[in-house]
């Protein structure tokens, strides 16, 4: 980003402004549209009407300025930083801001599907030329009442000063401006004078979280509300034989009790498909009560026999399933540089490792829940997604309702880590509701949510390195993997164009488990895998851990290639800005460090694990965060983001274990699942590289590096090289419960 | 279905519901009182923390026939305009992120505090160890109930 700049755009694509009847100004914007890295869209103007927009600034007689943001929050701060970013163009101060996640009532605007990527990186650019925009036209404004020339005019927090020293509010030319053309062309602040982006602002829901309000999907309510809970198949691979339901009618909160699944099973029928329909298909018994707990008892009551409809897998068939693919012909290269088979057949020494993580659940602490309410006039569904656009097409096509009939609305949501880009909980609520016809909430118990997720797949890596004359040769990576596989994504990432010998090759075993993204998908496992490899690579190469990797940043840095994601100088920076910030190789006697690098998600990523040993047992006692991600939009929600991944990336790397067991998941809450807890957290100390490029993402990028720079500590303090997560399970070692 | 009459937040309220029934299901679904949130319904997660008499409990694992007669506070409860001293750190530091599991921070650690006013580093961590939270915002929740700690002393 350079300083200050003039930028023409064809805001046609995604602004329009209007007066509003009740006196000030409202511009329109699709942030879904917007946020897209293709933001300028050849749309006509007079093709578009308010209902294609999804956020809108709206500006009062008084200056007042609300934002009304559509976008999802499942506790990546976007909903403060996204409209962070409009103020500072639009020249507020941020108290003068209100920040609302509603639909707006008036008539015009019902229809609030909102959507888009979470991303801040792909929203920047947009979301800054929409507050600039809006500037723009109140000085237009402004300068046309004074009859001056709009380069005679200053703006700051809200108030336009021309040469005379003469003032006008925002407010006060709001009505004009709100006439006015929207202006081809506007001038972006330069970073340096930012005032709102770089600050810490408190988290916009704030009061109310700690109040208690009505917030989440689970809160919301409806008059007359039931509550359905819902029965599926205890294993995978199962299907509903028949069911009892006697017990469950028998009990005073039991409204109901009916089944689900022909309108999923017709979708498919019909040959339909749909990337977020992660779920069976089987018919479903569903209890309806008055209250939640009305509902789950009901559902305890039911006797239902199930029989068996596909394989039910075990963990230790993947085991060997996955084992097996990494040698085999199913193999399929990704990517491939130089002569890998010539280098291993002339090196002096090979060195191959395995490296193996389970399926994960993502457990957000507010179960899936979803509300529906199917009547002959509209669908109307309300809860925690990440995809309402989605849900809403897919709502339309499974009960064969006109798109415009079905409306979704969002609300705060109790954590994603991306279990809520699936829409199955609303396609249950939508099709419950339409059986019975009236307003329904449906809850998931913990047991249901973690017994009947969309996990992250199991995976294996073989990773191998060829030596010849005590140097790197060759690189050879396999992954073999539940379901999915890298798609050619990854192939990209570092050591790619560091080692000139370099392949990487993929398969995968289909399971009728479900599966998804999980938290930085793809690169979760895959980076504590890479990362330790390269420990070990280090000690057998018999060099310095942090000038292997120095060392072959410059190789990408004097034989740039074009295809690499990272950039070789932002890794050498958080690199050694880690190493500086955590005393690395002077530690305390009895701490032992380990170091892990990492890009992903546009973030440059550095970290070093202090690990001790209590009787033992390693405890992690700080993790030192070297991150370049760009601007830091706000500081506040930034660590938040950064020490949330770290630690949620060392509690699953550490502690978190799940598999199958004849399709059944072997465990269902959180006695027998472990989460991380606060005994067992380091204290993390995050360092900022400074920058005035393009901020990117770090709601993923710190999680996945994290484990390898725990395992890497431990090996040190130990020297047992660790290379099946979870760690501390593989270790056999005792885990003190209370830190 | 029985009666029960229970006190909570100071406010008597009359309720209808089956013996067992959690409390905390009374006070989301029959009193409305959202904010005491579900995360495992097995005494695991502290998402359902409240105050029983002063002290914490779980929510979750209190049949509603037993919770009659006690003083009982939610996080609606503990301050009457959202300045709890706790609540007031919570801010400072922003420690949210979902924010889902922090009313049963904010209740576990007032009702500490209450107890402990100058609790040492280790006694957070041992007091805070029941809490889950999914975001791992645990940096943020100790740093804000040192903070809290200060302001009540
Ligand atoms: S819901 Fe009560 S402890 Fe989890
Ligand atoms: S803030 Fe999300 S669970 Fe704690």
């Amino acid at each position: 980003m350079t300083p200050s700049k003039k930028i023409t755009f064809s805001r046609r694509s995604f602004l329009k402004s209007s007066a509003l009847a009740s006196g000030g100004m409202i511009i329109g914007f699709n942030l879904f549209n917007a946020c897209k890295p293709e933001a300028k869209l050849p749309v006509d103007l007079s093709q578009l009407n308010y209902s294609d927009f999804n956020a809108f600034i709206k500006i009062s007689e008084e200056g007042k300025v609300t934002i009304f943001s559509p976008n999802p929050e499942i506790g990546q701060g976007v909903k403060t930083s996204m409209p962070m970013i409009i103020a500072e163009e639009l020249e507020v101060a941020w108290d003068d801001v209100y920040v609302v996640q509603a639909p707006l009532d008036t008539k015009n605007y019902t229809r609030q599907v909102a959507g888009g990527s979470q991303s801040i990186r792909h929203g920047w650019e947009a979301l800054r030329q929409t507050g600039a925009t809006a500037k723009q036209m109140l000085v237009n404004a402004a300068a046309a009442r004074w009859g001056i020339e709009t380069s005679e005019c200053k703006v700051k927090e809200g108030v336009i000063t021309n040469t005379k020293d003469e003032t006008l509010g925002y407010g006060d030319v709001v009505l004009e401006a709100a006439l006015l053309e929207v202006p081809e062309e506007v001038t972006l602040k330069d970073p340096k004078d930012f005032t709102i982006i770089g600050q810490g602002k408190s988290n916009v829901d704030i009061d109310k979280i700690i109040t208690g309000k009505p917030l989440y999907g689970l809160d919301y309510k409806e008059e007359g509300m039931l509550y359905a809970a819902v029965l599926r198949p205890p294993a995978f691979g199962q299907v509903l034989e028949s069911f009892d339901d006697s017990g469950a009618r028998s009990l005073p909160g039991v409204v109901d009790v009916i089944t689900i699944g022909e309108k999923l099973r017709a979708f498919k029928d019909s040959g339909k498909t749909n990337w977020s329909m992660q779920m069976s298909t089987t018919d479903k018994v569903v209890v309806i009560g008055k209250t939640t707990w009305d509902a789950m008892k009901g559902k305890k009551a039911i006797k239902a026999i199930w029989k068996k409809d596909s394989e039910l897998e075990s963990t230790e068939n993947h085991d060997k399933e996955l084992l097996d693919l990494l040698d085999s012909k199913d193999l399929t290269t990704k990517r491939s540089d130089g002569d890998v088979k010539k280098a291993f057949a002339e090196a002096d020494t090979v060195l191959e490792r395995i490296y193996e993580a389970p399926f994960l659940p993502h457990n957000c602490l507010e179960p899936m829940n979803f509300f529906a309410n199917v009547t002959p006039e509209k669908v109307h569904l309300v809860g925690p997604v990440q995809t309402p656009a989605s849900a809403q097409k897919v709502v339309s096509e499974l009960l064969e309702r006109d798109i415009e009939d079905v409306h979704v609305e969002m609300t705060r949501m109790g954590g994603g880590f991306g279990r809520r880009l699936y829409g199955d909980f609303v396609y249950e609520a939508a099709e419950i509701s339409n059986v019975i016809q009236k307003p329904i909430k449906m809850v998931s118990s913990r047991e249901d949510d973690m017994t009947t997720g969309v996990y992250r797949p199991a995976s294996k890596y073989k990773i191998a390195a060829s030596i010849k004359d005590g140097k790197l040769t060759g690189y050879h990576l396999k992954e073999a993997c539940i379901n999915v596989n890298m798609y050619g994504l990854i192939p990209n990432f570092f050591p790619a164009g560091a080692v000139k010998n370099y392949q990487v090759d993929t398969a995968n075993y289909k399971s009728n488990i479900t599966t998804g993204a999980w938290r930085a998908p793809y690169t979760n496992f895959l980076a504590s895998a890479e990362q330790s490899f390269f420990d070990e690579l280090a000690e057998v190469l018999n060099i310095d851990r942090v000038k292997l990797h120095m060392d072959l940043l410059e190789n990408v840095k004097n034989n740039p290639e074009p295809n690499i994601e990272y950039s070789p100088e932002r890794l050498q920076g958080v690199l050694k800005l880690a190493v500086e910030k955590s005393n690395w190789g002077k530690a305390a006697d009895g701490v032992y460090q380990g170091l892990s690098v990492y890009y992903c998600h546009n973030t440059h990523v550095a970290e070093v694990a202090d690990v001790i040993l209590e009787n033992g047992v390693p405890n992690v006692k700080k993790v030192t965060c070297a991150v370049d991600c760009g601007i830091v939009i706000n500081p506040l929600g930034a660590m938040n983001q950064i020490r949330g991944g770290v630690l949620d990336g060392i509690g699953h790397a550490m502690y978190s274990d799940f598999g199958f067991n004849n399709g059944v998941p072997q465990s269902s809450n959180f006695n027998t699942y472990q989460l991380i807890r606060m005994g067992q957290t380091p204290k993390v100390d995050v360092h900022f590289v400074e920058s005035n490029l393009d901020p990117t993402g770090l709601g993923e990028p710190t999680l996945p590096p994290v484990g390898a720079a725990v395992a890497n500590a431990i090996y040190k303090a130990t020297g047992k090289r660790l290379t099946k997560q979870p760690y501390m399970k593989n270790m056999n070692v005792e885990e003190k419960v209370l830190g | 279905m029985p009666t029960f009459n229970l006190k909570i937040n100071n406010e008597t309220h009359t309720v209808e519901a089956d013996m067992d029934t959690p409390l905390l299901w009374v006070l989301r679904d029959k009193i409305n009182l959202v904010g005491t949130k579900y995360g495992c319904g097995i005494g695991q997660c502290g998402a359902c923390n409240i105050h029983v008499d002063g002290n914490v409990m779980r929510s979750c694992l209190l049949q509603v026939s037993q919770a009659e007669g006690m003083s009982i506070t939610t996080i609606e409860g503990l301050s009457e305009h959202g300045d709890h001293p706790v609540q007031q750190a919570w801010k400072e530091i922003d420690v949210p992120q979902c924010g889902y599991c922090q009313a049963g921070q904010i209740m576990t650690a007032s009702a500490f505090l209450d107890k402990n006013p100058k609790p040492t580093e280790s006694q957070i961590r041992n007091a805070m160890h029941g809490n889950i939270c999914r975001c791992a915002s645990y940096n943020s929740i100790e740093q804000a109930v040192k903070v809290a700690s200060e302001k009540m002393s």
